[in-house]
């Protein structure tokens, strides 16, 4: 099966405020897909080294971003000087989703639920080129 | 910034033409470990090409028999480092890529967690409280004037202090446990607690860099006395936690108070922060006198 777009997956390698049976579960269920995904050890480390592949990533049509809370995401690219096109990219947070409704959206193409801390749902938030 | 661009490498799995595909299961154990000692990876499947990565050090792992792959690149400087990992464990990969790392220069983890605030500037004013906060140059004025994270090495790890005392809930840290300083979104609590917060030094009935000096100096001075490791060490706890306690949810962690520099330094450091952001915030009204 094709992805229905790309997809990143971060594993903020240097924290534990993903849980790490949600960030195994989304790893394993894209690893075991047939799917292609791009992987990065830590996109806060990687914000604040400007790592050229950030550039590369905001440029993707349709992507869509396996990390933590969307407004964090947004701005750490922001941050490096490769802010994500207003619309373009999707953050699905393994902070709230569990692995089976993350991976979901990634290899399904599910819609991205949007669960803030008292589990309501809120508008989704983009990336606006700020 | 943190370090140059240029010397960051990456990794990939590469499945494509020329290469073997690999077990899912190994490919997931494989790609976690590399993530997990700070590589980051990219997963090439079958009829998948390599593509450019921007990076000048490209580290390209298979299971190689046919024809090695190669790269579309505009630049003739990206280097492709192929090796054959079949039959290989997670652990021999990594070390591996650390082998061609320490060779090529180009490493991955340097140590540093990263943890510096971010700002989202949706919500910011540009009022420079932060710059005005911050003892550790980490804020600066970029060249339009506006604020800054110039310096995110010199954040105190674990410290959400700035996150604070902006008034517009503007300041991330993405590894904080809670909202809405790790990027959740913001309550209607969480506004109503910023109005309420005019100043962050009237609250705390004074300057609060005077108080922290005065905490830090009354900790170390009990420490000094402390001979029983394990007495010391609760009574670091103690101070925290009475520290904690006075100063509501700041959380700045026992480090950072044994971390801050003198009296007469933290005076200076203040008084230069506060005058470059008096300096920033006076260029931003002569540029923009409508304002
Ligand atoms: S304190 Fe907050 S609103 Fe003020 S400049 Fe800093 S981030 Fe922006
Ligand atoms: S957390 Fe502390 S050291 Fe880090 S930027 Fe804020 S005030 Fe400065």
């Amino acid at each position: 099966m094709s992805p229905p777009q790309p997809i990143l997956y971060c594993r903020c390698a240097y924290a534990k405020v993903v849980p790490a049976d949600v960030k195994d579960g989304v790893l394993e269920r894209l690893a075991c897909s047939d799917v292609a995904f791009d992987s990065v050890a830590d996109l806060c480390e990687m914000s604040a080294k400007q790592d050229p592949a950030l550039e590369r990533f905001a440029k993707q049509p349709g992507l869509r971003i396996a990390a933590c809370y969307p407004r964090a995401v947004k701005w750490l690219f922001s941050a490096a000087g490769h802010p994500l096109p207003e619309g373009q990219a999707e953050v699905v947070n393994m902070r709230t989703l569990s692995a089976d409704q993350a991976a979901a959206c990634l290899i399904e193409g599910a819609p991205v639920p949007q669960i803030d801390a008292e589990g309501s749902s809120e508008k989704p938030p983009t990336g606006d080129g700020a | 910034m943190v370090s140059t661009s240029q010397s960051v490498q990456r990794v990939i799995l590469y499945e494509g033409n020329g290469s073997q595909p690999v077990e899912p299961q190994e490919r997931y154990a494989t790609m976690r470990a590399l993530l997990d000692r700070g590589y980051s990876v990219g997963a090439v499947r079958p009829g998948g090409r390599l593509e450019d990565q921007g990076h000048r050090e490209l580290v390209v792992l298979g299971r190689f028999g046919g024809t090695p792959p190669t790269i579309d690149s505009h630049d003739a400087e990206v280097r492709l480092h192929l090796r054959d990992i079949t039959g290989l464990a997670p652990g021999a990969v990594v070390e591996i890529v650390e082998g061609l790392c320490d060779d090529t220069g180009a490493g991955a983890a340097d140590g540093w967690k990263p943890w510096f605030p971010v700002i989202d500037f949706d919500r910011c004013t540009n009022c420079m409280q932060c710059l005005s906060f911050c003892l550790f140059d980490v804020y600066g004025v970029s060249g339009e004037g506006k604020i800054q994270v110039q310096n995110q090495t010199n954040c105190k790890t674990d410290c959400p202090a700035c996150s604070r005392v902006c008034p517009e809930v503007a300041i991330l840290f993405p590894k904080y446990k809670a909202g809405p300083i790790n990027g959740d979104a913001i309550s209607d609590d969480d506004l109503r607690r910023e109005a309420m917060k005019v100043d962050i030094s009237s609250l705390l009935g004074g300057d609060i860099y005077a108080m922290l000096r005065d905490r830090s100096e009354k900790a170390k001075s009990r420490f000094s006395k402390e001979r029983d490791d394990d007495r010391a060490l609760k009574e670091r706890q103690r101070c925290l936690k009475k520290l904690k306690d006075g100063m509501g949810d700041l959380e700045i962690p026992a480090e950072v108070l044994s971390s801050l520099p003198s009296a007469d330094e933290i005076q200076l450091k203040a008084r230069q922060a506060a005058q470059r952001a008096k300096e920033a915030l006076a260029k931003n009204a002569a540029n923009n006198p409508a304002n």
